[in-house]
């Protein structure tokens, strides 16, 4: 019978064009804004390394002034980066099964197709970036804790970089010009784009990885100053790449990557004994305050989604109520407008329930078209969004183009919301007809 | 065979209450050919209407082939009606979206009936009544008459044991009344029970008798002519 409905409900859209494009688009418009905005806030409050969730953590330690926290709006929290001496200190430490110290720096790139100088992105980083973060490699690998040491080097391409360098070509033991230092190519990630991106919230939550990646030791030895976040709470004298790294100024990340809850124990006994020590030192006036945070309070912490979007999503749910509602109302009319042929299908045998299901399948080939419809708009409205806050990633509005694409999320987001359309705007007007008494109408038509 | 005992039907609202059926018997025996005539607003509708399970009636009995259907659930009378009882009405009612082959189609889909089935009774249904040639004709091209035909076949093709006619030639003129009242005639030589609402006297006179329905009251029965015995050969009536 379900053929049958849906052939009677097909003929009914022909009939009656006008109305139908009017629900279908009714439908498509709440279900296209509803799930723009879901996709977008879905990437936001996404945990893109959740498998891992339990083995994970942020390194920070309260190194602030006594007088005031260093996040103003969350005092509660340690400031989100370490100090460079409070980082390398406990780099050494061998309880984590993987460490990573890094900070972002601005370079210079030429060699390859790239016959002019290029600015890009890069990371110094230590070896254990790549598999503690699982960056899926295309061509070769990482390096090795010697290459941090050495330094030796080595170089990480993006995806994107390789390309406009090497044509998408396996570069491995290619050398270009990094910052006007040569360096070896060992290996080429595959794409890679975790939203957000957790390991380095600090400018924006969601820009793109950076363009190429070289061994910690790097940093140092080519007095490489972030291009991130640098905090600090006093004055100091900081002309000197030396004179920063004993500084309290807080501009390096810390991640750790903890095998279990022993391992966690003693993690963090050592930052409290090392925190101990350095206050009998003089050092960390404000109270005890040694964090190892997860990604996911990691991302609660930094506010990634943040209550302004939460709003949106409910406004984009009242949106699309409205929509359905006015669905409602129209399909009310066209149903109630078919009563006296629901009156003749009564007295040749059809059900109260009959009625109803086949005008809950008119209900749902409605929705369904309007969701068709839904995908292109919410393709249209995430084109939107991305034309919006288009440029580039690391100066403009968090990267908020980088998240807005349709995808599988999106997808069955618009399956759900088809299914609860087609429910919403059916259900009543299906109910309602098949409470139609079919006398009424069979002498009158 | 239809029989009623005492039905009262009373339409209420907050104000006014109106008697349509005052204590109505009557017994339609299986085979039967039943004129109900009586002047307009005498309840003949409202008689239709119960009989064919479209409307709950008030106090009484009812029975339909034996059966007590007083208080059945909206499901067993919606197949009792698709079963048992066919409907012709004085405006067709056709399904205007629908062509002369799936307006016959309607009562066999909510049976449920098999494909091939279905599309020998609606041809069988539509010999029958002499418009095989109009089958994918949409009702808006057709006569009032060939409508009716239409509606008949519909009413006919899921063989049921009573049809119940309210005004079927009401909307047609004589030559064209007449031809309806013979395929109706020609049916119920075939076994079919039918009763047929009318104010015309002169098509009350083709049935076996008439019973006369005055403000919601059987008032008296004419007798006509003696009850055909039923032909079951349906390739003979069609021939």
């Amino acid at each position: 019978m379900l053929g049958y409905y849906l052939r009677l409900a097909l003929k009914s859209f022909t009939r009656d064009p006008g109305a139908t494009a009017l629900m279908v688009f009714a439908i498509a418009l709440g279900i296209g804004v509803c799930v723009m905005t879901l996709t977008v806030y879905h990437a936001m409050a996404g945990n893109p390394i959740w498998w891992k969730n339990d083995r994970l953590y942020a390194v920070t330690m309260d190194s602030w002034a006594a007088e005031r926290p260093a996040i103003r709006d969350q005092p509660q929290l340690p400031p989100w980066q370490l100090t460079y001496t409070d980082a390398t200190y406990l780099f050494n430490s061998s309880i984590p099964e993987r460490k990573v110290l890094m900070y972002p720096v601005a370079a210079v790139v030429m060699g390859g197709n790239q016959g002019k100088p290029l600015k890009v992105t890069s990371r110094v980083t230590s070896a254990d970036f790549f598999p503690m973060f699982e960056a899926p490699f295309r061509y070769g690998s990482g390096w090795n804790a010697s290459a941090d040491a050495g330094p030796e080097p080595v170089i990480v391409l993006s995806y994107d970089l390789n390309e406009r360098m090497f044509g998408g070509a396996n570069s491995v033991s290619r050398i270009l010009r990094w910052n006007n230092h040569d360096f070896r190519v060992v290996g080429v990630l595959d794409r890679w784009q975790p939203q957000p991106r957790f390991y380095d919230l600090t400018k924006g939550h969601f820009n793109e990885p950076e363009a190429a990646y070289v061994p910690w030791g790097w940093g140092k030895a080519l007095q490489l100053r972030t291009v991130g976040e640098a905090k600090y709470w006093k004055f100091e004298k900081l002309d000197t790449f030396e004179q920063l790294l004993g500084s309290e100024v807080t501009w390096i990340q810390m991640w750790v990557e903890l095998p279990d809850a022993k391992a966690r124990t003693r993690m963090q006994t050592l930052l409290d004994t090392y925190w101990a020590e350095q206050r009998k030192a003089g050092r960390f006036a404000r109270p005890q305050n040694n964090r190892l945070t997860t990604v996911s309070q990691w991302l609660r912490d930094n506010q990634v989604v943040q209550d302004d979007n939460r709003l949106l999503v409910v406004l984009a749910f009242v949106f699309l109520g409205v929509c359905l509602l006015n669905t409602v109302g129209l399909l009310l009319a066209k149903f109630l407008s078919g009563a006296p042929v629901v009156g003749i299908r009564r007295a040749l045998g059809a059900s109260r329930s009959q009625i109803f299901i086949q005008h809950l399948v008119h209900a749902g080939a409605l929705a369904f078209a309007g969701s068709l419809l839904g995908v292109g708009l919410t393709a249209l409205f995430l084109w939107g969004v991305r034309s919006m806050y288009g440029g580039d990633p690391d100066t403009s509005s968090g990267g908020y183009q980088a998240l807005a694409h349709f995808n599988v999320i999106s997808l069955v987001w618009v399956t759900g919301l088809a299914v609860v359309a087609a429910l919403v705007a059916g259900l009543y007007p299906a109910w309602r007809i098949g409470r139609v008494p079919p006398a009424l109408y069979l002498k009158s038509q | 065979m239809l029989r009623m005992r005492n039905v009262t039907k009373i339409y209420r609202t907050d104000v006014i209450e109106t008697h349509a059926l005052r204590e109505v018997s009557l017994e339609v025996s299986t085979g039967e050919f039943v004129a109900i005539m009586g002047p307009s607003g005498s309840g003949k509708t409202t008689f239709l209407n119960v009989a064919g399970l479209l409307e709950p009636f008030d106090t009484g009995t009812f029975e339909l082939d034996g059966a007590d259907v007083s208080r059945l659930s909206d499901r067993t009378l919606a197949r009792l009606r698709n079963e048992k009882i066919g409907f012709i009405f004085q405006s067709f009612n056709l399904i205007p979206d629908l062509n002369v082959y799936d307006n016959v189609d309607v009562p066999l889909r909510y049976r449920r009936m098999p494909a091939a089935q279905r599309h020998q009774r609606i041809t069988t249904a539509l010999e029958l009544v002499g418009i095989t040639s109009r089958m994918k004709h949409v009702p808006a091209q057709l006569s009032g008459g060939q409508q009716q035909r239409v509606a008949i076949a519909r009413a006919i093709a899921g063989e049921p044991s009573f049809l119940l006619a309210d005004e079927p030639t009401g909307n047609l003129d004589s030559t064209t009344a007449g031809q309806v009242m013979d395929l109706l005639e020609r049916i119920n030589k075939m076994g079919t029970t039918i009763v047929m609402v009318t104010h015309d006297p002169e098509l009350a006179r083709r049935a076996h008798r008439s019973v006369h329905l005055i403000d919601g009251r059987l008032s008296d029965t004419e007798i006509y002519r003696p009850r055909a015995v039923a032909s079951p050969d349906l390739g003979a009536a069609t021939a």
